[in-house]
């Protein structure tokens, strides 16, 4: 279970929740309403109060890059700093055809430089240098932003896959409506309520978990 | 030795008076801070003279020592002010001061007890002029060094941030930021080296000879000086970049750019 227990971030109402393995927990709401800040605490970049547990350990029992290894963060505007697209992915991407692919991604990618990739690619390529290091739980802010309909539909279908694979938790920003139909719950920012879905009406909304 | 008197060095001011002239007449606007400066290095230079010769002809270790801290202290909030976005609060000048502490006064004090062995060994003739060398390089490339690096990590804040979102530890994720903030903080060093008796004269050598001292003296004398200068400033640029880019993450390898003024 990742579980989040009266985290306290700036500008956010308290919070609480709770995600199981393999589940999904939309998070909607206008910009400026605090969903990138929620990922960012989630993900220990910032500091915070209140308490984050996966698997019933507490992120201050883990040292902060084990922990950002086990609950991995894919951001809203990916960046690479290498010379070249390959030298962000251990051993390259030469074995990686069929990921790439898959994405509708050019195989020869790799020897790109990233100041030349498009930001559909970026994010699609940002997601894959995340997967491909086994997260545990997903913290995704906005993945399919950047993409037309068709990449969109491959994205949602390689987290889901993902996440059954590893029956990993994730936590999804989104506002799309096929994010929040697969997903068990969505938390509305900023008022910080967790809804089941689909919502059934404002009668038996619900607090956290 | 000939001897200057002041009137000698109002000839030489009289250079820099003509000098400010011909930038007035081209309209360069800086003439009023060309003759402030001159007046300003001329006046601090006087000053020093008027310390010197009362330290100089001390025997008491505790006001070498005061001496020092005293030049340490000017140098660190030096290093502080030449920065757009130091360190906030006391390690603004901590940083500084204890790179150039570790570096400046381990390489003096190394020089004057296994080089020259002066007897006692802080004897102020010997050490407050090489203090000052080693200090006042050192603090160039410390504060090159450190200026660069916050320069860097402020403009690199994402790319840092997505390295640790990853799982890279906070040495790692500003890895490459603090490789070429040492880079930076060296290249004056490199470059007096380079340009050492080809394309310059050293300042200390020229004056050594210039007063009377034999060529080969003098000679050895800047070479002592220019490779302690190298390891100090080396040194001092190594430990500041460590100092300032711990400071720059918390506990959790977290970046805090809150920790920098400004």
């Amino acid at each position: 279970m990742f579980a989040v227990r009266g985290l306290r971030v700036p500008g956010l109402p308290q919070l609480s929740f709770e995600v199981p393995p393999g589940g999904v927990l939309a998070v909607s709401g206008p910009s400026g309403s605090g969903k990138t800040r929620l990922l960012r605490a989630l993900a220990d970049l910032d500091p915070h109060e209140g308490e984050i547990l996966w698997s019933d350990r507490s992120y201050r029992a883990v040292p902060a890059p084990e922990w950002r290894r086990r609950v991995g963060l894919l951001p809203a505007e990916p960046r690479f700093w290498r010379a070249t697209v390959g030298e962000h992915f251990r051993g390259g991407v030469g074995s990686l055809d069929g990921e790439l692919a898959a994405l509708r991604l050019d195989l020869e990618v790799g020897n790109q430089d990233p100041a030349r990739l498009s930001t559909g690619e970026r994010s699609r390529l940002a997601l894959l240098r995340l997967l491909l290091r086994s997260p545990e739980v997903l913290l995704l802010d906005e993945p399919t932003a950047h993409l037309d309909g068709g990449s969109r539909a491959l994205v949602i279908e390689r987290i889901h896959r993902y996440r059954a694979e590893h029956d990993a938790p994730v936590v999804w920003v989104s506002h799309l409506p096929e994010v929040a139909a697969a997903a068990e719950r969505v938390l509305l920012l900023p008022e910080g309520e967790v809804r089941r879905v689909p919502d059934p009406g404002p009668a038996s909304a619900e607090g956290s978990a | 030795m000939i001897p200057l008197d002041y009137g000698d060095l109002l000839a030489a001011a009289a250079a820099v008076v003509a000098l400010a002239l011909a930038n007035r007449m081209a309209g360069l606007g800086v003439s009023r801070q060309l003759l402030w400066l001159a007046a300003r290095g001329s006046a601090q230079l006087l000053l020093l003279g008027l310390v010197l010769r009362f330290v100089l002809g001390t025997s008491h270790p505790l006001i070498v020592g005061l001496m020092a801290l005293f030049m340490l202290g000017v140098a660190a909030r030096e290093v502080k002010i030449r920065q757009a976005r130091p360190l906030a609060g006391r390690w603004g000048y901590l940083a500084g001061a204890l790179a150039m502490f570790l570096s400046s006064f381990l390489f003096t004090a190394f020089a004057l007890a296994a080089v020259l062995g002066p007897d006692p060994w802080w004897a102020p003739r010997f050490s407050i002029p090489l203090l000052g060398m080693l200090l006042g390089n050192t603090m160039n490339g410390v504060s090159l060094a450190t200026e660069r690096l916050t320069e860097a990590v402020v403009r690199g804040r994402e790319v840092i941030e997505q390295r640790l979102a990853l799982g890279e530890t906070r040495e790692q994720a500003v890895s490459d930021l603090s490789r070429e903030s040492v880079r930076a903080g060296l290249i004056p060093i490199f470059n007096a080296m380079a340009a050492a008796g080809v394309v310059s004269l050293p300042g200390m050598m020229t004056g050594q000879i210039l007063a009377g001292a034999p060529v080969d003296q003098a000679v050895r004398y800047q070479i002592l000086i220019l490779l302690l200068i190298a390891a100090g400033t080396g040194f001092g640029v190594l430990a500041a970049v460590r100092v300032v880019s711990r400071r720059l993450f918390d506990d959790r390898h977290r970046l805090r750019l809150d920790r920098l003024a400004g």
